[in-house]
């Protein structure tokens, strides 16, 4: 790391660090990454293990969240749930992050014909109303988590690629650009070694934000039975069962609700956090 | 400015011809063929019957003939049959759920931008005091809480404890025979909580937006010269700020289009509201193909026409724009 990097980072860090939201925000992600991976070991219960003694039992010392309708332990679910929607939050961001990024690289560098054709393209998938295409797109091929991570992923991307060209656009005008172009750097190390790095910065505010959007359309998905399908716990699908059963169980209603909620939140809070930061006309 | 919506309204052939490929490639991700899903759900149908289904829907021929003659229909306005047993015309489908689906969502768009206006110009003015610091939990909490749930929370506390609002449909069971009064108020009575679900989330999203904006006009230096000739802080607000800092919520109007038509799947199949939600939703999971494609494809056209009136107004709106193009 460079002088001038570091210098950045700690100056972003110092911004970062005065906004309490924020930081509650960082350690509520820091947790739920700690509670997916300890999973294993946290979980007072095994997720799946059901038990006909126990069906539908109100919260208790025993089990703090209530258990569903197959005397399964709700914690434990919720406590597994967090992985699937780690994971779907972050693979589908990246892909859509990825794709965003070149496309929007591209399209500012070049300009031209290109330019117009990849935007166009932009335009026309903003078209669509996304959670209709997403789901075509599921229920057409299987519903499985590693579909939902694509699609979501592949239906995410036009906003970043916007986000992306205004930021080349702007960058590819300022003299280093020239001198690198001048001392014969090709093409690919322009766009990728001199312009991304410094376009980069906004597209971590979207991509947090992409994170809780991602986990609200998996939730939602496998809410409607066609995202991760049971008997794996996902926050969604033990709200299908919450809803079969509202009329005498809340709780298995209100705990996965509120766990999409706070997580959610928190990325949000996170991404605020990160724009304020970067954000020069921000003065705290 | 002429020419600007010539080129803008030229702008749309290639675009809606983009949609259609698009949709066409979404519905030919299928493994197998649709014909199949069909005759598998019933097993009297022989195989002649089955090669009969493919030569009317034109399944023997190559993809790109597929296509061609698909689009040749779509341009007549013909969106096909449903596969579902009914056998009725796509369009007809759509005709007679678009406009549950798009009085709701109006409705609910109403409430949005008459409360998201006063509430993003409340917390613009009141920077930084206890009064903007809670509509900006409100808000967040508004981003991040799932509609599904919203609508189960809903439905357990007006529906199932105090049982004052009913939970699914649009009517009650024998409600044809009730006076005029009395069968809108029991229609109103459903809409209730779906349009609250609809309403909510949105409502963050466009009052933070509405905040923004406004902060951004007040800081402008016309809005000091009007305080500094002594106008009263309501002149300069609302009489000043405000025609500026509502510009930009027609190209937001436009935005939200698709959330008009697409947002509902959610709650429609939550409410069992028959709109195209609910339609889009039954179709694609018994691989309706017609209905799928159909609806995609109406949604994406509308959304398309949305935004174009929507930038044209806003040209329209902006004498700096209006007087430049």
């Amino acid at each position: 790391m460079s002088f001038k990097q570091s210098f950045f980072y700690a100056i972003f860090w110092q911004r970062f660090k005065r906004n309490h939201m924020a930081l509650a925000a960082t350690g509520v992600v820091a947790t739920l990454f700690l509670v997916s991976l300890l999973a294993p070991v946290i979980a007072p219960w095994q997720p799946n293990a059901i038990n006909a003694w126990s069906v539908l039992t109100p919260p208790s010392w025993q089990h703090w969240f209530g258990t569903d309708e197959l005397g399964r332990d709700v914690l434990s679910r919720i406590i597994y749930g967090a992985r699937i929607s780690l994971k779907v939050g972050f693979v589908a961001v990246g892909i859509a992050v990825s794709i965003g990024t070149v496309v929007g690289l591209v399209s500012g560098y070049y300009s031209g014909l290109v330019d117009t054709v990849l935007m166009r393209f932009v335009d026309i998938m903003l078209c669509f109303p996304a959670f209709f295409l997403i789901l075509a797109v599921i229920t057409i091929r299987e519903p499985s988590i590693w579909n939902i991570m694509i699609v979501i992923g592949l239906t995410g991307w036009m906003g970043v690629a916007r986000l992306v060209r205004a930021e080349t656009l702007s960058i590819r005008e300022m003299d280093y650009i020239l001198a690198a172009r001048c001392i014969g750097c090709s093409d690919a190390r322009i766009i990728f070694r001199h312009i991304l790095p410094n376009a980069i910065s906004p597209v971590l505010v979207s991509a947090s934000l992409g994170v809780g959007g991602a986990i609200l359309t998996e939730s939602a998905l496998s809410f409607l039975g066609i995202g991760v399908l049971p008997p794996t716990p996902s926050w969604g699908n033990i709200l299908t069962s919450g809803k079969d059963y509202i009329e005498f169980a809340w709780w298995l209603s209100l705990f996965p609700g509120l766990s999409i909620l706070i997580t959610v939140l928190a990325y949000n809070l996170l991404g605020e956090g990160i724009r304020d930061a970067l954000d020069p006309r921000v003065k705290r | 400015m002429t020419t600007y919506i010539l080129k803008r309204i030229l702008m749309l052939f290639p675009l809606m011809l983009g949609i259609t490929l698009i949709t066409f490639t979404v519905i030919h991700l299928a493994p197998g063929e649709p014909v199949e899903m069909q005759m598998a759900m019933n097993p009297k149908v022989g195989k002649d019957a089955r090669e009969r289904m493919r030569k009317f829907y034109g399944l023997d021929k190559p993809l790109h003939e597929q296509y061609v003659t698909w689009v040749g229909r779509l341009v007549r306005l013909d969106l096909g049959t449903s596969f579902s047993p009914d056998n009725r015309p796509v369009l007809d489908k759509i005709r007679e759920r678009l406009p549950v689906t798009l009085s709701l969502n109006l409705i609910a768009l109403l409430l949005e931008f008459g409360l998201a206006v006063p509430i993003g110009i409340l917390a613009a003015t009141h920077r930084d005091t206890w009064l903007d610091k809670s509509i900006t939990v409100f808000v967040f909490i508004g981003f991040a809480v799932p509609t599904f749930w919203l609508a189960l929370l809903l439905m357990y506390f007006f529906g199932v404890k105090l049982n004052w609002l009913p939970i699914s449909g649009l009517h009650t069971l024998g409600s044809d025979g009730y006076g005029t009064f009395r069968y809108l108020w029991d229609l109103a009575k459903h809409l209730i909580m779906p349009i609250m679900v609809a309403s909510f989330g949105s409502l963050a999203g466009l009052s933070r937006y509405m905040r923004s904006t406004m902060l951004n006009v007040i800081g402008q230096d016309y809005i000091t010269t009007a305080r500094a000739k002594g106008l009263s802080e309501r002149t300069v607000i609302y009489k000043h700020a405000l025609r500026n800092a509502l510009l930009p919520l027609i190209t937001l109007l436009g935005f939200s289009i698709p959330g008009l038509i697409g947002g509902s799947v959610i709650f429609e199949t939550i409410f069992a509201i028959p709109g195209m939600g609910q339609l889009f939703y039954q179709g694609a999971m018994s691989r309706d193909y017609p209905v799928v494609m159909g609806i995609l494809v109406i949604g994406a056209f509308l959304t398309l026409v949305g935004n174009l009136v929507a930038d044209v107004c806003y040209a329209l709106a902006d004498p700096r724009i209006r007087q430049g193009g």
